[in-house]
């Protein structure tokens, strides 16, 4: 299996460990949130989310994206990987919520390259981000497959 | 307005909403997110590689099409698996105002009473093609 678009094939089982910290901030929470229009109350007035017995500011159900394409950057920065990211397209993405992710969390997230398979002439990589609390409380697991795309795709 | 398990059955709309989506939108986006891949805003660039033009970030979508479920369950927290395929690109027109414009409608997909959750399945299209699929959001109902 030589012709996947120059990725490598041997990524496939390989893990990155956590790296610096992310710490979900309110104004971000209500930056995301105003970005993909959402308009709920618990995103944006503390008061608000805390009626609903949250501690602080609720993020959106996507907002993990933040935490996990940090980790994917490590993936596609990596020197070996043969990723050309100008050829990268998003394929498909799923977020498994363990609990709410709130401001003032602080985030780190464990990539796994869970396959590398052959698709046309390019190679789709699927990888999943561990994300927990620095205390190691299970927070998200995100699945993401790139394609990306070989000569002519 | 207050969802219960025991009164939602399989096929029964939750509703649909028209998302429009301008240049400033994607700009918006990619400060938000920090996902800056110019195909998301240079037309050029966007052109080089093969595009029709400038496309809307794939998780845009995503996360703006999730916001027809949150507002329906009355709790963002309540989405606690949600995923999608991103088949077809959302094209962004450059002009003053909405370049796009999203169709996203809900229905009732699966009830899982042992979990209490149900699955919202939706259907997401621009300009009449389907640019989401299997978009699936499963919600915890209290």
């Amino acid at each position: 299996m030589s012709e996947q678009a120059g990725v490598n094939p041997d990524l496939a089982g390989r893990v990155y460990p956590a790296g610096a910290a992310y710490t979900v901030g309110r104004e971000k929470i209500r930056e995301f949130a105003s970005a993909v229009k959402a308009t709920h109350p618990a995103h944006f007035d503390v008061e608000a989310a805390r009626a609903l017995g949250y501690t602080d500011l609720v993020a959106p159900p996507t907002f993990a994206i933040i935490v996990a394409q940090r980790a994917d950057a490590q993936l596609i920065e990596d020197s070996d990987s043969g990723i050309d990211f100008s050829r990268v397209v998003h394929a498909d993405q799923r977020f498994v919520h363990h609990r709410p992710i709130v401001a003032g969390d602080e985030l780190v997230a464990e990539l796994h390259v869970d396959q590398v398979r052959a698709m046309g002439g390019g190679a789709m990589i699927t990888t999943r981000a561990e994300i927990s609390t620095v205390a190691g409380e299970k927070t998200a697991t995100t699945t993401s497959s790139i394609l990306v795309r070989g000569e002519g795709q | 307005m207050s969802v219960e398990l025991n009164e939602l059955t399989v096929g029964q709309d939750i509703g649909s909403r028209a998302i429009d989506v301008s240049r400033a939108d994607l700009v918006r986006y990619a400060g938000a997110s920090g996902d800056f891949n110019p195909i998301h805003w240079n037309g050029r660039f966007a052109e080089q590689v093969g595009l029709p033009g400038v496309i809307a970030h794939g998780m845009f979508t995503m996360g703006a099409a999730v916001q027809l479920v949150t507002d329906w369950i009355g709790n963002p927290a309540a989405v606690v698996d949600y995923q999608t395929r991103f088949t077809k690109p959302v094209l962004v027109e450059d002009v003053d105002g909405p370049g796009a414009s999203i169709e996203v409608s809900g229905a009732i997909g699966a009830i899982d009473a042992d979990n209490g959750t149900a699955r919202v399945d939706l259907t997401v299209t621009a300009a009449g093609v389907k640019v989401l699929v299997k978009a699936q959001a499963v919600v915890k109902v209290w």
